[in-house]
Formats: C-alpha cells, structure tokens, sequence
C-alpha cells in the first residue's frame, strides 16, 4: 500500500466528568478553573490514527497530524494528541467563537495545505453536540465522509468503515481521501505513557490564524439564552399496593 | 465504578469491650474457651450475665421507636425473618456472624438515650452499628446483641458556607456527605473504598483513615465535636463547631477510634476542607521497594504542598485487580511495584509544572521505568479504581486475611516477603501457584502514612494457614514498634494482641476508662479491651 497521512481533530472541552453549571447570565455554562480535556470523541480519533499506524506500520502511516482551532489552552490538548502518538501538531489560535461551518473551512484549507489521505474528528464534540463538522467539510472538500465509525480499516487504498445504524451495523466502503467521524464504541483510547509526554514536548508544534488561512470567522447563530433542565423531582414510598394503585390512577393518571 | 468499589479501610464498626465479671480474659483462655464458627475465628464464650431478650423488651423498644424500625424475630416475639437480620449479624469479609434476634434502628438521639438506658438498667448487651463495613469484626455481635443500627439517622443538621463545617447525623453514608459538600465546594477531610456504604459515625467510631490522610490528617484533626449518648442514656452533647476551644479535657477524643465501646455517637461535626479545582494522578511503574522510597521523598520535595495522595501496590495486587475488575493497565509492561501520585491544589499550570518536572526526573534517574498521566477525569478514576479494587478483587478471589499495620517505612515491605516466605517453607504457598491453600500474598498501602496492608488470599479461613501468621505478624510489628492496626482499629480481631502495641499500663488504663463510661460493659462487649 502506499503511504498515508492522517489529519485528525481535537478540541479542549470541559471535562466529560464535570457536573456542567449555567452561569448567572444564562449565556452559556460556566468555564472558569474548571477542569478541561480533550474532547472524548477526539481521543478517540487520535487513537485509530495510532492504531492504523501501528497496524500497517510507519511505513504506511506516515505521518499523523493534529489539528485544532481555539484559544491558547487548546496547546494543551494538542501536547495530550501528541503524547498518545501524533507526530506534529497545528493550532489555529483564535479566541472567536466558532461554530461546524467555520471549523470546516478552517480545516478544509489545512487539508489543502498538508494535503492527507484521510482525516479522522470525533462525531460531535460534547460542549455542543452540533454534529456537523465532519460533513460540512466533506461536503467543501467533496469527499467521501463515512460518520459514527465503530471499525475502521484501510485495504490497498479502500477504506472500510463499520457504522452504527439504528437496528444493526452498516459496512460502507470509498475511495481515499476521506472523511471519518468516529462514535464511541471504535476503540478504547490509551493512557499517555511519561515517556511518550516527555517526547510530545519536543514534537513541532505550529501555529496559524484563521486570516493566515484566509478564513473568515463569522456567527450565524446568536444564543438567545440556556437553561438548565427542570429539577428531576424525588421518588416516593408507599405503603402498600393499594396506595400504590391509588396513586397511579388518581395522581399520575397512568391507569 | 468508583462508587460500586466496596471496601478499604473500612470501619463503621462501633465499639465495645468486655463485661468485667464473667468474661475470661487472657489470649489462652479465650483460645480454649473459643468456639469455631464457620468463618473460623475464635468465638468468646457469651458472657451469661447479660439478659436474654424477652418479649417483654420488645414491647418497651416498641414505645420507644416506631415499629417499622424494629427487626425482631420470633425467637423474641417478633415476626421477621432471620434472613432479614442477616446483613446485620454478617460482616461484608463474611468472616465474622453473630446471632442477633433484634434490630433497633432509632431516629433520633433521644430514642438511642431512651434505649440504651434501658438496656443498661436490664443488663441487656449492644452492638452499635454504622454501615458495616469494618474489618475486625467489630461492628456485628458476637452473640445475642442487640444490634443499634444508626442507619435511620442520616440527615445533615447544618452546613456553614464560610467556614465549610458540617453537622449531621451519625448515619449518614460518608459519599452522600462528600455530594452535599461538594455541591458546595468543599470535599469530606476523609476517602475510603468503603465511601458508599460506611456511615460518617462508624468513620469517626473507629478513627478511619483511608486515602486523604496524607493530606488532611486524622479524625482525631478535622472532628470538632460530637453528640454521643453513654450507656446510662445521658446525651453528651459536644456538637461544637469551634476550631479552637481549649477549655479543659477534650473528651470528644475519646470516642474517636474507641469502637462503640464508650458510648454511641448520634452526631458528628466536622471541618471540610475546600474543594481543590486541580487534581492529577500519575501511576507508575517501579522496579524496586526501595525505588518506591526514593519517589516518596522526592515527591515531597518536588510536590510537598500540592502531594494529596502517594499510594502504592505490588504486582500481585494488580494482577488481581486487573483480572477482576477487567481494567486495562495504564502501563505498557508489568513491574514488581506500582506508585499512585495525586497531587490537588487550586492552580493547573503550577501543579502541572511541578508534577511533569517530578514525573521527568523519575524517570530520568531511573527510579520509575515506566509511567501514564492521567489525561481526563475519567482516567484519574479508573487509575484509583485499580488502587481502591484491590480489596474487593482479592476478597473475589479466596477467603482474604487482612493485616493492617503501621511500621517504619524502610522496612514496610519486608513482612510481605517474610510471610510469603514462611507460608511457602510450610508448603502451603507456592507464587503463581493457585491450588495450593493459600493462593497469593500481597502488599499494599499508604506508604506516606506507613501504613501496609498485608493481605493473604486463601482457599478459606483455616488454622494451619492462620497459625502461620497469627501472632507472628504481631510480633514481627511488635519487634519493629509498629502498631499492629494503623487504621481497621482493634475490634474482636485483635483484642487478644493489643498487647503488642499497647503497654500493661497503656492497656489497664483504657479498661478504667471503660469502667467510667461503661460501668455494666453493655456496649459492644467481647471487643478492643
């Protein structure tokens, strides 16, 4: 097979653990010294990188590049990408809001530049859940995009991505380059190694603006207000079948 | 994951002794006197000065709490089944059973004064009883007891947002508690595996130590004050919220670690500490103990103010773990010992700057081989759950003696090979080998506390294997002036050693101190003096 290279995305989130919280201003949910990660979906992007990597070897895989764009911290997650095996990095530094579309556009004139043969992101990313990058760039790139990939491989330039679909799994297959955004059954991503964060220390790590990109970083959406979801309310204990009947025929009006 | 782990240092059993008169004391006599139940310990005779309950109790318990608090079988004129009582009268190791026909679960302080006086009046003996988690026995009866379950009090009093103090309930379960401080901003000055089943009550009963030590010190620290009722039903009320009070003997110290034996405590005030917003957790891979004892102290000279946590385990504790709980090891080979580093503090750069720089210079001088940083907060759980799963793993796996004890550090480990050692000269053992008697040894602990766990995976409690290392573990910790429990307390288990750790002096002491608080020995006799 001849080589390849693979593009792949991660954005610093809010842990995944943290009980998120709306701030007073119901603008969004708190952000301050509160504990971030990267993204889960994107760990496990980084890992299929390293795994096809360390399936077809270095030969094949040659180089595995991270991407993301974001405020300064994003250099974090970027060091963690590059710990668990990517080989550079590149940061597009912006401290803008950025919604799918000009995420893709960022990314898209990325792939133009390091041009690889596949690029891999997580299917959303859990601060919006949008769901929408991996397809609007493979709509701007016109290329193949095979979303919520739980097996991914790679014969003689064929990828093969097994996708979970309601009532069982779809196996698709297309050309390269492509598009893949992964779901959360693909793989289980590794710990960094000390070993390998000391060396992530020393891999290049480059940074860009959206201008040197020639993107223009644009809100089509206004957040008019968020809230937190009604108060689940507590349980009740009853005495005996009969209350219980009685309640829920005369309270929750279920019978 | 974390939460459903079951079991470390767990306490929740809650006092006694010994009712003066009529039980023998002495290790001999207890031996000859001893029956062997099926978890295979030494049993002491009832002591036949205490009441055997009647009808006529259960119908005065029954003005005193609401029936459905009470679980009395028909042996005393109740209808419950004795299945019913049998997560009462069972330790969690299942190695220790009594044979309680009655349940109390009161709901207030003045129901527990109400009972105890009685039972003090009618000589009528009790085990107090938090979330049964402890692990010498102590928290179940050892014979026809009344078991005083606290579990019905389990509110939080009062909380101060400034201060972070917290008044509750003795029953409140310990990881419920961490929830409500946590909510606002604050963390319980306690850990332990047992977190969602031990009641804060127990914890301070038995003086738990468990994994924040290091950090934020012992109970006998961060307790500001207690409500305990003593046997003739008088309630201490000590709920002080004061972190300074110096006005005389501090008798809330008592209680702390005295097992249920002094009194029984109804509600706890404690300091919490804030909340730190930055924790990491490195695990690492060592070659050696001695290695383990260069990253101890090089980690307090690179980390002191921000190292909350530096645990350790040896390879068969994670290969248990591993095997049981199907974890994936951080680490990409095996090595004879693992360290768990967890730093907390309020500044992410700093801390992540000061770790990296240790981390790095571990491995730089070889002292680590091999190491994994956690990433997310999901990782930093499943690195603890390796540490925290090794009790329950290895409870999974055979009938498991536990030996919990402190002793100097640099030669901490040396019982684990000594005992492996002797098990092995008398056939008994062979590493690797799971069909013989006993299947695997192990060690792990607090190393910055001093504090091992050895522990002995068997195919079941017997006395060939347990002669081998009772009492010889408590002299070899006696030789060393080590304490022969750092943190499970005394119990029934030890009762007979104390002497190891404690002097005749020490020991004629505490029994006054019984006498005092005591005087009928009613409360959770047969155990610690």
């Amino acid at each position: 097979m001849s080589s390849l290279r693979i593009l792949v995305g991660v954005k610093r989130v809010v842990d995944s653990a943290v009980k998120v919280r709306v701030n007073s201003a119901q603008t969004g949910v708190e952000t301050g010294n509160i504990k971030h990660s990267m993204n889960p979906f994107d760990e496990i992007a980084v890992e299929e990188a390293v795994r096809l990597r360390e399936k077809h070897g270095q030969e094949v895989v040659k180089e595995i590049i991270a991407l993301s764009c974001g405020p300064a911290k994003a250099q974090e997650t970027l060091r963690t990408a590059l710990a668990m095996g990517a080989d550079r990095a590149i940061h597009v530094k912006t401290d803008a809001e950025l919604e799918p579309l000009s995420v893709a556009k960022l990314f898209s004139k990325v792939v133009g530049e390091e041009k690889p043969d596949l690029v891999i992101l997580g299917k959303q990313v859990i601060d919006d859940d949008a769901n929408q990058t991996g397809q609007m760039l493979a709509g701007l790139l016109g290329w193949p995009q095979a979303t919520f990939a739980s097996k991914v491989d790679i014969k003689d330039r064929v990828l093969e991505v097994v996708r979970e679909v309601d009532g069982g799994l779809e196996t698709v297959s297309s050309s390269l380059p492509a598009i893949v955004t992964t779901d959360l059954r693909l793989n289980e991503p590794r710990y960094a190694s000390l070993p390998n964060i000391m060396k992530a220390k020393k891999k290049p790590l480059k940074v860009v603006s959206p201008e040197d990109l020639g993107v223009e970083i644009r809100s089509r959406l206004q957040t008019l207000k968020v809230t937190e979801p009604a108060k689940r309310q507590g349980g009740k204990l009853v005495g005996s079948v009969d209350e219980l009947l009685d309640k829920l025929r005369n309270e929750a009006k279920v019978l | 994951m974390f939460a459903s782990i079951r079991g470390r240092c767990g306490p929740a059993k809650q006092l006694v002794s010994t009712v003066r008169a009529a039980v023998p004391r002495g290790r001999t006599t207890l031996l000859a006197a001893g029956l062997i139940c099926r978890a295979n310990y030494h049993k002491p005779v009832r002591n036949e000065a205490f009441k055997r309950l009647t009808k006529d109790d259960l119908n005065f318990f029954k003005t005193i709490v609401p029936s459905e608090t009470i679980l009395a079988t028909a042996q005393v004129g109740g209808t419950a089944d004795a299945v019913e009582l049998e997560g009462f009268n069972a330790d969690w190791l299942n190695k220790y059973r009594g044979n309680s026909q009655l349940v109390l679960r009161p709901k207030t302080a003045e129901q527990v004064s109400q009972i105890l006086q009685y039972c003090n009046t009618h000589n009528i003996a009790v085990v107090p009883q938090g979330g049964n988690t402890g692990l010498v026995g102590g928290s179940v009866p050892v014979h026809d007891e009344i078991v005083l379950s606290l579990r019905n009090m389990n509110k939080v009093r009062s909380y101060d947002e400034l201060s972070g103090i917290l008044v509750c309930d003795a029953g409140c379960v310990l990881e419920e508690l961490g929830n409500y401080v946590g909510e606002r901003g604050h963390v319980m000055p306690l850990d332990l595996g047992a977190k969602g089943s031990c009641h804060i009550g127990g914890n301070v009963a038995t003086n738990a130590g468990g994994i924040r030590f290091l950090r934020y010190g012992s109970l006998h620290g961060s307790v500001l004050g207690l409500e305990v009722v003593l046997p003739d039903g008088t309630i201490l009320d000590n709920l002080s919220t004061l972190r300074k009070d110096n006005t005389g003997y501090d008798l809330k110290q008592l209680f702390i670690g005295s097992e249920g034996t002094l009194g029984v405590i109804t509600g706890v005030s404690v300091a919490t500490p804030q909340r730190p917003s930055a924790v990491n957790v490195a695990v690492l891979g060592v070659p050696t103990y001695e290695c383990v004892q260069r990253a101890f102290k090089l980690a307090r000279k690179r980390c002191g103010e921000v190292l909350s946590a530096y645990e350790f385990w040896d390879a068969n504790c994670m290969g248990a773990v591993l095997k049981h709980h199907e974890l994936k090891s951080p680490l990409s080979a095996e090595f004879p010992f693992y360290v768990l580093i967890e730093t907390s503090g309020s500044n992410k750069e700093h801390d992540d700057e000061k770790l990296g720089a240790l981390l790095e210079e571990l491995m730089e001088e070889g002292i680590a081989e091999d190491g994994a940083l956690a990433q997310d907060d999901s990782q930093i759980a499943r690195m603890w759950s390796m540490r925290e799963g090794i009790p329950e793993s290895l409870g999974k796996t055979g009938a498991t003696y536990k030996y919990d004890v402190s002793i100097p550090i640099p030669v901490l480990y040396d019982i684990v090979g000594d005992i492996a050692q002797r098990l092995e000269s008398a056939s008994l053992y062979k590493p690797g080998d799971m069909t013989r008697p006993v299947k695997i040894v192990c060690g792990y602990g607090h190393i910055g506390d001093g504090n091992l766990h050895l522990n002995v995976v068997a195919g079941q409690f017997e006395d060939r294997v347990t002669e081998i290392f009772e009492p010889y573990v408590y002299e070899w910790v006696a030789s060393h002036r080590g304490s022969i429990s750092a943190e499970h307390g005394v119990g029934l288990m030890k009762r007979d050693y104390l002497r190891y750790s404690k002097s005749p002096e020490m020991i004629a002491y505490m029994k006054r101190v019984k006498d005092l608080f005591d005087p009928n020995h009613i409360l959770n006799p047969y155990k610690v003096v």
